[in-house]
């Protein structure tokens, strides 16, 4: 009898497993509001951390509870660690939270498509940015901020729920201070101490001037806020291709095989979460639940 | 095949209906009985010619062995304050299934594409992908729900097989043309008593093959479904398939290309032992588009769309080929009879005159 030739791949270790997470050290824990927590991460002794750029994301689990998608908020010109902003939505997040210095958690990653970086250098860059959706932007500052002159403006549009709930209060002001930098920020509900403005992002339009043809627009945050922000830029001659956004669904696997990311050609952990507005205008047009 | 090592898995009868089970002996499959199909409805029904291949597809295929419904993806443990994460290094079963028809094959060809040919690949199905024997049987006797000719799937096997098998009943004789399309194929029919076939015995085959392809009753034009949909998001007869559709997901569940999981992680009472599980999912699940502030696809028209959409339409965009290689399996196993190429041939006789722009490139 002739010996079928062995099949190839059959032991599990001769492949790569884009399932398996390796673990991370929390180095430090940060509280920015009172639901939402940064954690710094670092790979144990020997392992490197895997570079990324501003706009990727980690899958992170949380032992036993299980794994979320959560942006890296650090400085992509710091190497040795992975930042996480995580607001505490669910079990999973919530236990995230709570980690403390010295606990770990373990990551895949990063994945996904990386802000304009490159087609944003020599021109003005407008952040627009909602609640949770600043993290995903940080990246972005610190580089900007590093590489300065390789940028021209730089405007940040920054609006929360209320004052207790802006993220990276400190910084904020940091920045503002930066050269041929301006950072705006508003809340839906002040408070006797707010001295900002009041009302949703998209009002702060009206108090920057931008040459819409010399910027890049990112926009972070809730659906609703990115729509009226799109409505609000194309009133002002803002082409549709040099706006950008950072799209959010459900999501199990971040490598393209659990399908609840999939919005029309797209996976937004594969081909995102970073799209153009062009690429995006049937998903924020008329048509809902899509 | 046992002896080399192979689970031999092939048509028997179990749950009133013939899918894959373990074949043994000749006895296990399922000699004079064939499927009688139609929307909503699968019936085991008794011929008379001894046949042992003379049905048409069942609720199982391929996917349900090569991308498993349930299984582990790591085990954790916690010791003194921190954890590990232990692979899963259980060698994948090697199995040969006896009985493939061409629309399975097809349907293997469009999980390979999305599970092994993307940017990512799948382990575990790579690994059973790679360790399995494919045994082809054309088809003879198609189901009224059959649509692989429009699909241009079927109803013979073109490739993708070690060995593609034609039963011929006629008369007295009852005998199989064997043809090869492996290495594997070659090997094993080596190891079996075979005689050359006769040009008769492959004339009788290929008249096996057309009297099936003239069976086939049912049509489905392909051709510029990707763009009808995308045009037609607001079309009122998405309203009219959700008022009949339960969002149960069955159509999914028996969809030899779907291919959504999620995960369920659960750990052991005292902590220590953590398991990580992929399950399949179905785009029909209310949970499935939850995000953080609610689901983003909550009404069973959006689901069901969103279903038709990726399977005919966005599927093109991202694969290359349609989600669909006509099998019918979402037709008959249906609790409310919905037949998409029906809801599709709706869509296109009354398509509005004012069309939405669909999405995408
Ligand atoms: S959509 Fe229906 S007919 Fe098409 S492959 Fe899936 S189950 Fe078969
Ligand atoms: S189309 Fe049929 S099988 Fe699919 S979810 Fe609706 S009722 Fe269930």
């Amino acid at each position: 009898m002739t010996v079928i030739a062995e099949p190839e791949l059959l032991d599990s270790t001769a492949l790569a497993d884009p399932f398996r997470p390796q673990l991370a050290r929390i180095a430090s824990v940060t509280r920015e509001t009172s639901d939402t927590v940064t954690i710094s991460t670092e790979l144990p002794a020997t392992g490197s951390l895997p570079q990324f750029v501003p706009g990727q994301f980690s899958m992170l689990y949380a032992y036993g509870a299980g794994e979320v998608p959560i942006s890296i908020s650090g400085d992509p010109g710091n190497p040795d660690r992975l930042d996480y902003t995580i607001r505490s939505v669910g079990a999973v997040t919530t236990a995230l939270i709570t980690r403390k210095v010295g606990d770990y958690v373990a990551m895949r990653g990063p994945f996904g498509t990386s802000w304009p970086m490159e087609a944003a250098a020599g021109e003005d860059v407008l952040l627009v940015a909602g609640g949770i959706g600043l993290a995903p932007l940080r990246p972005v500052i610190y580089h900007i901020l590093r590489h300065r002159s390789e940028y021209g403006r730089l405007v940040i549009l920054y609006g929360a729920r209320s004052p207790k709930e802006l993220l990276f209060r400190k910084e904020l002001s940091g920045w503002s201070k930066s050269p041929d930098t301006q950072v705006l920020t508003t809340v839906d509900y002040g408070e006797p101490s707010w001295r900002g403005y009041v009302g949703v992002v998209t009002k702060l339009f009206n108090f920057v001037s931008l040459r819409p043809e010399r910027t890049i627009t990112m926009m972070c945050g809730p659906e609703i806020m990115m729509r009226f922000g799109i409505r609000g830029l194309q009133g002002r001659k803002f082409p549709d291709d040099r706006i950008y956004l950072s799209m959010e669904r459900n999501m199990k696997c971040a490598v393209g095989f659990c399908g609840h990311c999939q919005m029309g050609p797209y996976f937004i952990c594969k081909d995102g979460p970073v799209f153009t507005y062009g690429q995006m205008r049937h998903w924020m047009g008329d048509l809902r639940e899509l | 095949m046992d002896q080399r090592g192979y689970e031999v898995l092939g048509p028997t009868i179990h749950d009133s209906a013939i899918s894959y089970g373990p074949i043994h002996a000749i006895e296990d499959l399922p000699e004079g009985w064939t499927s009688e199909q139609g929307p909503g409805s699968y019936r085991l029904k008794r011929r008379t010619d001894g046949a042992l291949f003379g049905y048409a597809t069942g609720p199982k295929s391929l996917k349900n062995f090569l991308h498993p419904s349930e299984i582990k993806l790591f085990t954790a443990e916690r010791t003194n304050g921190t954890f590990r994460i232990l692979s899963n290094d259980g060698l994948a079963p090697r199995r040969a299934f006896l009985g493939v028809r061409a629309c399975e094959l097809a349907a293997a060809g469009v999980q390979d594409r999305v599970l092994i040919e993307d940017r990512f690949k799948d382990p575990i199905y790579s690994q059973r992908r790679a360790g399995s024997i494919v045994i082809a049987v054309n088809c003879s006797d198609p189901s009224s729900v059959c649509f692989c000719t429009s699909m241009g799937t079927g109803p013979r096997a073109k490739a993708g097989y070690d060995l593609a098998l034609t039963e011929v009943i006629d008369g007295g004789t009852h005998e199989f043309l064997v043809e090869v399309g492996s290495e594997t194929g070659a090997d094993l029919l080596a190891g079996t008593e075979y005689s050359e076939a006769s040009e008769e015995l492959r004339r009788k085959s290929d008249e096996v093959t057309a009297r099936a392809e003239r069976s086939i009753q049912r049509q489905f034009e392909n051709a510029g479904v990707a763009e009808l949909l995308k045009e037609n998001f607001d079309h009122p007869r998405w309203d009219d398939v959700a008022s009949r559709c339960l969002a149960c997901g069955n159509c999914t569940m028996v969809c030899p290309t779907c291919f959504c999981v999620t995960v369920e992680d659960m750990s052991d009472v005292t902590g220590d032992h953590a398991e990580r599980w992929r399950k399949w999912d179905s785009c029909f699940a209310l949970g499935f588009s939850y995000i953080h502030y609610g689901s983003v696809r909550l009404s069973t028209k959006s689901r069901y769309r969103q279903w038709l959409t990726h399977k005919l339409s966005y599927w093109h965009d991202q694969f290359g080929e349609s989600g669909c290689v006509g099998c019918g399996r979402c037709i008959a196993w249906c609790p409310a009879g919905i037949d998409l190429t029906e809801e599709v041939a709706a869509l296109r006789a009354a398509a509005p005159a004012e069309k939405t722009n669909g999405g995408g490139e």
